[in-house]
């Protein structure tokens, strides 16, 4: 009797999404799928608005990582203005940038995945969430939202709002840095970098405790794909796109963002509101490579701030050579970056031009079509937009970092599940485990729809006519 | 906020969730920082996509909705939370006025879901139809479909004005969010 188990909705990532186990007549899984289930239609509707709207309107897309569309909408429409940036400006806006990816992988470590870490996958799902650690752990709860705070925090102070800031504006940013501003930021980053080396020590304390799940939580060759610096170092603002396959040869290289078609296609499946692009040259699915943390580290030579190299070096050492390969290290990843984006965010406030008050460049549109790429917390985002005469958006695509791990999102739940889901005798930890290597990826599904998962969870045995044989519910 | 089973019957209890939104607004109830520490003295999170529990209880104090209605899985949602919950809170512009998402209300559905899943494609142009939500012609606020006792405008509104919000349900007093909120801000 072939079944289907469905776990609806995802909790403790963002956005809303439905897995679907497909189980033999032995129990054995022969199917997994990841659903999104939220369209938005960006795409479309974007459609007749002012080029400069866009950076405030696309930023809606994701209320956790808006700045990554604020510099992805700005960028392409810096490219439609057809100007440089001045200097201080573009540091400012890298500033805002490292400050979000603090708080964003904040958020995904502290808050959504750190139950399943502290607790353990099998535990009583009703306090296992952050109130339940911040009741078992309050000291590792204090920091996480410290930690959050201060990001959140530098964001407000340059941008106005924790939120959905504005500031940051085609040409540059609006406002240039005060010295009182200056000042009170560096003030935060001292234990900001205490708090991330301190989780960080202790989250290498865990990882051998997780070998079976680093064994299993998507652990498979795939590419990678991020931007890197012209160095090939570590990029989250600008830089240019390369392609890693997982024995580390470098594929594709200093490709210009703007060229990123050339690189990616995007496929439909009828199964999900998320789409499902891939590596053109190797075609589809083959084509499957992986964006974010993971990927940046292993794409880049080096970070280039001293603690955070000494981090990148050590996540080396996770595997005896090669890309590291399994997606339950994205969390790690995520603690080095951490460490990265403080200890950059010093510099760049120490550097002597940053008071500097010209921060913006000002034209008209220069151009009918702009394509802006920067790297998202959860990966490599893309905005690319085409303008009529009058500067009235004609069309619009968005290609979201969450959307570039789809294929690789479906491969590891299925894996999990082979290794995990006993359908004769199904556990909630089993279906834990399931949504979990999902958290890894630290999925961004309101911007994935350009679109977002909620509703009672109740795991219905079915059987080949459609009838309920057996329900499991949680919580 | 605590969720333990062991929470004493008295609590507040909250449940929330996001229909079409940014989760902008959930992240505003999260900017809440140390202050949600006091909260969870006060309140239980009872179901929320923050929490693993996935059933809606029978009866829950107070309910909170961010997001317009977009699907019909956001109409049932939000049905959901008004029978099961004394008190509905509508959260953010999305859900008060259908802010950005209802913008594609400009648009026929059908050229929306076309140019995302057919002309911006390089491969197996369709419409996804298996397991994924019908999408609604119109998008709505939420008090278009149920009652809403709570309006809390702004995208999102700050973390002062949720806080506000509850500590004024949590003291037994009606809040006035509109002393702390504007649209759009
Ligand atoms: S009101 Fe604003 S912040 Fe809230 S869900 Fe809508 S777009 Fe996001």
């Amino acid at each position: 009797m072939s079944r289907t188990v469905t776990i609806e909705p995802v909790t403790r990532i963002e956005g809303h999404a439905r897995i679907t186990l497909q189980l033999g007549d032995a129990g054995q899984v022969e199917d997994a799928k990841f659903h999104l289930t939220q369209f938005r239609g960006f795409e479309k509707f974007c459609e007749g608005r002012p080029y400069r709207e866009m950076p405030a309107l696309t930023a809606r897309t994701c209320g956790i990582c808006p700045v990554s569309h604020l510099l992805a909408s700005n960028k392409a429409c810096d490219h439609l203005l057809s100007v440089s940036i001045p200097p201080t400006g573009e540091k400012l806006r890298r500033i805002m940038n490292l400050a979000q990816l603090t708080q964003s992988h904040a958020l995904s470590f502290f808050h959504l995945s750190s139950p399943d870490l502290l607790m353990g996958w099998d535990s009583d799902p009703v306090s296992r969430n952050i109130f339940g650690v911040m009741r078992q752990e309050p000291a590792l709860a204090k920091d996480g939202i410290r930690l959050r705070q201060i990001g959140q925090t530098i964001i407000e102070m340059l941008g106005g709002k924790k939120i959905h800031p504005t500031w940051v504006v085609p040409g540059g940013v609006n406002e240039p840095l005060s010295q009182e501003k200056r000042d009170a930021m560096l003030k935060l980053l001292p234990e900001a970098l205490e708090i991330a080396k301190r989780t960080y020590a202790f989250f290498k304390t865990l990882v051998p405790k997780f070998k079976d799940e680093a064994d299993h939580f998507g652990t498979m060759p795939t590419l990678f794909f991020s931007l890197v610096s012209p160095k090939g170092n570590l990029e989250h603002y600008d830089g240019f796109l390369r392609v890693k396959d997982a024995k580390g040869n470098i594929l594709e290289d200093m490709v210009p963002p703007w060229e990123y078609e050339r690189l990616i296609g995007e496929a439909v499946e009828d199964f999900s509101y998320m789409k499902f692009p891939y590596f053109k040259a190797q075609g589809y699915p083959k084509g499957i490579y992986r964006v974010g943390p993971l990927a940046r580290l292993n794409n880049a030579n080096a970070c280039g701030t001293p603690y955070a190299d000494v981090a990148l070096a050590e996540f080396h050492m996770l595997q005896e050579s090669g890309p590291i390969a399994s997606s339950f290290h994205y969390h790690y990843a995520r603690l080095v970056e951490i460490i990265y984006a403080i200890e950059m965010m010093e510099r760049l406030l120490k550097d002597p031009t940053i008071l500097d008050t010209r921060v913006r460049a000002r034209a008209r549109s220069n151009r009918y079509e702009g394509i802006g790429v920067a790297e998202a917390p959860r990966g490599t985002l893309m905005h690319h937009y085409r303008i009529d005469d009058d500067g009235l958006i004609t069309w619009v695509n968005l290609i979201i970092a969450t959307g570039h791990n789809n294929l690789a999102m479906n491969q590891s739940i299925r894996q999990v599940a082979d290794a995990y889901v006993d359908g004769n005798n199904l556990q909630e930890g089993m279906l834990n485990r399931v949504e979990a290597v999902i958290r890894c990826y630290d999925p961004c599904l309101s911007c994935a729809s350009h679109a977002f998962g909620q509703m009672p969870l109740a795991i219905e045995l079915k059987d080949a006519a459609g009838h309920i044989v057996d329900t499991l519910t949680r919580g | 906020m605590s969720t333990t089973t062991t929470s004493t019957a008295n609590r507040i209890t909250v449940a929330t969730t996001w229909l079409d939104g940014c989760s902008g607004c959930h992240m505003s109830f999260l900017d809440m920082d140390e202050r949600l520490v006091d909260l969870a003295q006060q309140i239980d999170i009872v179901y929320s996509p923050l929490v693993d529990t996935k059933e809606l209880p029978e009866q829950v104090d107070i309910g909170i909705l961010e997001g317009s209605i977009s699907s019909e899985d956001d109409l049932e949602k939000a049905k959901a939370f008004r029978k099961h919950c004394t008190l509905l809170i509508s959260l953010g512009d999305c859900a008060v006025t259908g802010n950005v998402p209802a913008i594609r209300n400009h648009f026929k559905l059908s050229d929306v879901l076309d140019r995302a899943y057919r002309e911006n494609v390089d491969l197996q142009p369709q419409i996804p139809t298996k397991s994924v939500p019908v999408l609604l012609t119109t998008v709505k606020p939420i008090h278009s479909e149920v009652e809403v006792d709570v309006f809390v405008p702004g995208c999102p509104p700050s973390a002062d004005a949720i806080w506000y919000v509850l500590s004024e349900l949590i003291a037994g007093r009606k809040p006035d969010p509109s002393q702390v909120t504007r649209f759009g801000a």
